[in-house]
């Protein structure tokens, strides 16, 4: 069977589809998961989802509904446990931790089929319904409205965050607008291509584009085709390879653009001006 | 009107009038009081700054300066008292004050140029995404060659030193056309040809567009060529005056509650004996605490 055929079937095109929907909205939060050092809260939501799901299946037996509703609460938790920057970092890992003890817990309390609680860890990208890319659509949509709207004064929240309190943005509000559009970004990015994938799409292709341009709308959309890149790339070519999953493709497709970004980007970015005399 | 743009350029067409028409506070304060807890900053503080005055606000740690440019930003409302800038209750985000604060580190790699973070100083604090536009560019240009910036200006932020930082700082400060400039301490961390530099602009700025300066500064004695006034705040209590009336053995004396010596020494003013050493000593830096008490409202992370 060949590409021209794969590409045919039902469920190859649903991979498709949710695959790039998870890396447009994966690459677009990636800069500012940089920028505002959350890679953590990344890592910790993406988990997180877990308890999510297994909370959500307990509850009414619908693990996608409490994955998204469960990463909703944990942002909360982060962004009102973690306000100063410096114990942001310790108030992840104290919820994580808490969280997946309570996965556990919750999960010896189901007596359904635990597989729905466990690919949440792992996703199943080849495996997606017709009902889970409707949901991710909606999820995809309002992440991107919601970031359109937050853009400006996040990215001054982030990179400036003095100054911007002092020209009236709300630090606080903006910073936990983030935090919810990151965690629901995360836990649709983790049931379609499990947690371990979520940080080679919500940080690898921000961090290849920040080397390579230092122009902030330039880096979104590097950041988002390196993203795109990776994960179409990376189930294209596991259609091709049935021995290899394509978690693994889209792992080492983002981490090859990432290496061949350093590689370039040394040379892109000192390339810095003759400094002009200072007047005295 | 006292505030408006229009009437900058009126009163450079009739510089001729030997008496110029007396001018309207652009900063007012009456009474104003800073309390947190049991704390007070200050208190009964009565203040009028003119336009194009230049204010040196000093005091040590702890003694409300950045609280008072929080009020006047409209970040923190006094305990009692009132506070107008250019007749109108501070507001979050207003175009009036623009603010510059110190230098700080960036990092080498943020994906900022130089450029970008004056263009925020324009638009950064609205909802929505910055779209391409002729007009801002201009403005930013503009803004940029104002403080001789153009060169560096499309270089990544971190990359460039502390001079060539707060050259962008003033541009980013200066874009929304402000009647008050408040300045955290923006020479802090600069060797003494960029703050020459740097002090010099800011000079320029109050006296071309007669906007008035307010300056929180640890050490007066690089800008004491151009402050007109002097306000000193010092655990509740605070000065006002020109800095020979403020910058005395009594009058500091008084303030700190304890003998202090005020030298003179070279132009220089150098004080002895303050607890806190707050702005004597040229040089030294024991100002720069990584706890400075003087941010103290509570839950407002990383106010610098």
């Amino acid at each position: 069977m060949g590409l021209g055929d794969y590409l045919q079937l039902g469920f190859v095109q649903h991979a498709l589809i949710a695959g790039g929907l998870v890396a447009i909205i994966s690459g677009l939060i990636g800069p500012f998961v940089i920028t505002r050092r959350a890679a953590f809260a990344v890592h910790g939501t993406a988990e997180l989802s877990f308890t999510g799901a297994a909370a959500g299946l307990v509850v009414a037996d619908d693990a996608v509904g409490g994955a998204l509703i469960g990463s909703i609460v944990v942002a909360a938790a982060i962004g009102v446990l973690g306000v100063r920057e410096r114990e942001r970092d310790s108030a992840i890992g104290v919820i994580l931790a808490f969280g997946l003890g309570a996965g556990v817990f919750l999960l010896s309390h189901y007596h359904g089929f635990t597989n729905s609680a466990t690919s949440i860890l792992f996703g199943s990208i080849f495996t997606v319904s017709d009902d889970q890319i409707w949901l991710l659509l909606a999820v995809a949509g309002g992440v991107l409205v919601t970031m359109a709207v937050l853009y400006r004064p996040l990215l001054f929240a982030s990179v400036d965050p003095d100054v911007a309190e002092a020209r009236g943005v709300r630090g606080r509000l903006v910073g936990l607008a983030f935090l919810v559009v990151l965690a629901l970004t995360v836990t649709e990015a983790a049931q379609i291509v499990g947690t371990l994938l979520v940080l080679s799409l919500a940080i690898t292709p921000a961090a290849a584009a920040q080397r390579l341009s230092a122009r902030p709308a330039v880096v979104t959309g590097l950041s988002i085709l390196f993203a795109l890149v990776s994960s179409l790339g990376g189930l294209i070519a596991s259609l091709e390879t049935p021995s290899v999953k394509a978690s693994v493709w889209i792992t080492t497709i983002s981490f090859a653009l990432y290496v061949l970004a350093r590689l370039a980007g040394a040379r892109v970015i000192v390339r810095r001006r003759v400094v002009a005399p200072a007047p005295a | 009107m006292r505030c408006s743009r229009r009437w900058v350029a009126n009163v450079l067409s009739v510089t001729e009038i030997p008496a110029p028409p007396k001018r309207t506070a652009t900063v007012a304060l009456r009474g104003a009081t800073l309390r947190f807890g049991a704390r007070e900053l200050w208190a009964g503080l009565d203040l009028d700054v003119v336009p194009g005055e230049f204010v040196a606000v000093l005091g040590p740690n702890g003694s409300g300066k950045t609280s008072l440019l929080k009020v006047l930003l409209g970040l923190q409302r006094l305990t009692s008292g009132s506070v107008s800038v250019c007749g109108r209750t501070p507001r979050r985000g207003s175009d009036l004050v623009g603010y510059i604060p110190q230098q700080k580190a960036f990092d080498r790699d943020l994906p900022l140029r130089g450029r970008d973070l004056v263009r925020l100083g324009l638009d950064g604090h609205r909802w929505g995404t910055a779209l391409p536009s002729r007009a801002a560019r201009a403005r930013v240009d503009q803004a940029i060659e104002s403080v001789g910036a153009t060169a560096f200006a499309d270089a990544p932020l971190g990359t460039l030193s502390g001079g060539e930082q707060q050259r962008l700082r003033i541009a980013q400060a200066l874009l929304g056309d402000p009647r008050v400039l408040l300045c955290d301490e923006p020479l802090l961390s600069l060797d003494l040809a960029h703050q020459q530099a740097t002090s010099a602009l800011i000079d320029a700025r109050r006296r071309d567009a007669d906007t008035s300066v307010l300056f929180v500064t640890h050490e007066i004695n690089p800008v004491l060529p151009l402050v007109d006034r002097v306000l000193y705040l010092v655990g509740g209590r605070w000065a006002i005056g020109t800095p020979d009336e403020v910058m005395t053995s009594a009058r500091l004396s008084e303030l700190y509650d304890t003998d202090v010596d005020v030298l003179r020494v070279r132009g220089r003013i150098v004080v002895v004996g303050a607890p806190d050493a707050a702005h004597g000593d040229p040089g030294a830096s024991h100002h720069h605490h990584p706890v400075d008490d003087d941010h103290d409202e509570p839950g407002v992370r990383s106010w610098a």
